[in-house]
């Protein structure tokens, strides 16, 4: 099912949770809705399931107006950070109650309970109570249960949250494999960037409750709109250098570093942001180079070598190529690549 | 090491003198109650009646005054008490807790103060108005004015608050009512709490006794406490058929004690003592 919102608004009293937001969330894919705390996502989540009532702006299920429609007519199933498991209740019962509630005979419902069980991977817990299981089975009960009345729109509200690490790794590739499987629209609230790139269709990502982008992860790493995106996405997160143009040059704040830019819609004098990705610059200890700095301190993490780099006065970090030894206090020069070096207005964020 | 099972013995022994000094009434009470004339007048006094079957007392008992009645009414008035007080909470504790709805906190910070108004303050207003209900001197006036609490209201409310809201909103979204999420899910959830505020309110209305003997003229609506206290003056002066009586009497909450022991318990830590 197609999911359209438009001009969708949210207050509570003066403040405004969600600004004018209008989005189209195509059918079968999996969307993460990805932001910061108090970005709106949850809000919007919870105006979809019809929890909450929407200040202005319309909800739209394919053709269907479902804006004033309460949330048990809507056809969508949640699933909480929390789980949200009824705690007295078996894992069958569990997943059967959405049946139980339309009064499916029971045979019926515990049959299509087992069958769902068996999607998720916990028909071999269905005795268990729910407090028996772990936070990861718990979550596969938790999914099961909105998925048994087949909805027409998945929701889940920052389902990986209440995990460990690597649970949290193992339920996404799960949250992905059970939403391939049965193609139902979903919507996937979350403030982990990894989250969402790793296994998302697509990434609409808020702040303050407006819209800030949205697009596929990579085009969204790739090519971001303004400098929240590209702080927002990326780990390491990007350099950020505060500078000015000057002569065609990037200099920076205090004139203590300049570097050689590429980019036609730079204006003379601008004040600007420049954003560098970490595997963005090329390392060397001679040649052609675009800027020069010194390096101050060296993080080894396993297969790649990450370092912090004087520039000026100001700091970036990137990737030590394998190709040599650097020692810290050491002089190297730096090129930059195409790819993942932007120009940010200053006082608005917008690329430029 | 030593110092420790000193210790031990100390606190072991003060609390076997505790237990002794508290259940001895209780002891005394039944044994009496089953001790022939002779074994109860004689001096030294014997401690163990020698005939542990001797029921004669309770059979004497019985003949002189209808405890059978009196206990039947008393089981009537604890049943319906119990389940009509048990709906009441349970609805205003879930509209307190879940609804909204304008006043809400206001209303229940005035309740919460009318909790400090002693019941016996009340029992003249609570009097006139059964009587013009006209409900005086029958069952009903003994279960009526006991429907709501305040008490027990406040403390299921408390465990309602506990359980998180993402579990109604789950339970809206899959299409159950607000009254089927209270009875399939809020309910069974505060199934501790409520078991312990049902069995405070089944000891109270079955020792209730004050607006018992104010509404009650009539031999054949007495309740147990009731009936014991007219049998102390109409039944006769003798002991061993008082000790009978009073065994029957408390004989129901000891049972209940026995076997609902952790939630009465659970019930006066959490709330003070109260009922």
């Amino acid at each position: 099912m197609q999911v359209r919102i438009e001009h969708l608004t949210k207050k509570f009293g003066d403040a405004v949770a969600v600004s004018d937001f209008s989005m189209n969330f195509d059918d079968g894919k999996l969307v993460a809705l990805l932001g910061p705390s108090g970005c709106g996502k949850s809000t919007t989540l919870n105006m979809l399931s019809g929890i909450l009532p929407v200040t202005s702006g319309k909800i739209y299920f394919d053709d269907d107006d479902v804006t004033n429609t309460p949330p048990q007519d809507r056809g969508v199933g949640i699933c909480f950070q929390n789980y949200a498991l009824y705690p007295h209740m078996s894992v069958l019962e569990n997943i059967a109650f959405p049946l139980e509630i339309k009064k499916v005979p029971k045979e019926e419902r515990l049959a299509k309970a087992r069958e769902m069980a068996k999607l998720v991977h916990v028909d071999m817990l269905l005795d268990r109570k729910p407090k028996e299981l772990s936070g990861g089975q718990q979550q596969r009960v938790a999914i099961a249960r909105a998925l048994i009345k087949t909805p027409r729109l998945l929701l889940l509200d920052e389902p990986l949250s209440n995990l460990d690490a690597r649970l949290r790794l193992e339920m996404r590739e799960e949250i992905r494999r059970i939403q391939q499987e049965t193609g139902v629209t979903t919507i996937f609230v979350t403030h982990d960037q990894e989250e969402a790139m790793s296994i998302c269709d697509k990434i609409v990502l808020m702040k303050d409750g407006y819209l800030q982008q949205e697009d596929k992860p990579q085009t969204l790493y790739d090519d971001p709109h303004n400098l929240f995106v590209a702080n927002f996405l990326g780990n390491p997160p990007i350099n950020n250098l505060y500078g000015t143009i000057q002569n065609g040059r990037f200099v920076l704040e205090d004139g203590s570093a300049s570097i050689k830019i590429d980019n036609p819609n730079a204006k003379e004098g601008e004040k600007v942001v420049m954003g560098i990705r970490a595997e963005s610059v090329t390392i060397s200890k001679s040649g052609d180079h675009d800027f020069e700095a010194v390096i101050k301190q060296r993080y080894t993490m396993g297969k790649e070598e990450l370092a912090f780099l004087n520039i000026g006065n100001q700091v970036i970090r990137v990737y030590l190529s394998s190709d040599y030894t650097y020692d810290v206090g050491e002089k190297v020069f730096l090129n930059l690549r195409q790819k993942g070096v932007f120009l940010f207005d200053q006082e608005t964020g917008e690329r430029i | 090491m030593k110092g420790d099972n000193i210790k031990k013995f100390f606190i072991y022994f003060f609390l076997a003198l505790g237990a002794i000094v508290m259940v001895f009434p209780f002891y005394w009470m039944i044994s009496g109650a089953l001790k022939t004339a002779a074994e109860y007048n004689s001096y030294p006094p014997v401690w163990v009646p020698s005939n542990w079957l001797n029921f004669d007392n309770f059979v004497r008992a019985f003949q002189k005054a209808p405890f059978q009645t009196y206990f039947l009414n008393s089981l009537l008035v604890t049943l319906c008490s119990v389940t009509l007080t048990g709906i009441v909470t349970i609805l205003g504790a879930f509209a307190f807790s879940r609804l909204r709805f304008p006043g809400r906190e206001l209303i229940f910070s005035f309740l919460l103060a009318f909790m400090m108004v002693p019941f016996e303050m009340m029992v003249i207003t609570n009097y006139q108005t059964v009587t013009k209900m006209g409900i005086i001197n029958t069952i009903p006036v003994l279960i009526v004015p006991f429907t709501t609490s305040i008490f027990y209201t406040y403390i299921l409310k408390n465990f309602f608050d506990t359980i998180p809201d993402s579990l109604y909103y789950s339970a809206r979204i899959d299409g159950a009512s607000n009254w089927k999420y209270l009875w399939r899910i809020m309910v069974p959830i505060a199934k501790p709490s409520l078991v312990t505020i049902m069995l405070l309110n089944a000891i109270s209305s079955w020792n209730s006794f004050l607006w018992t003997s104010m509404v009650i003229n009539s031999d054949k609506y007495r309740t147990i406490p009731l009936g014991l206290f007219a049998f102390m003056t109409e039944g006769g002066s003798d002991p061993k058929l008082q000790l009978a009586a009073s065994t029957v009497s408390v004989l129901p909450m000891i049972i209940l004690f026995l076997f609902a022991r952790k939630y009465i318990v659970n019930g006066v830590a959490r709330g003070g003592l109260k009922g």
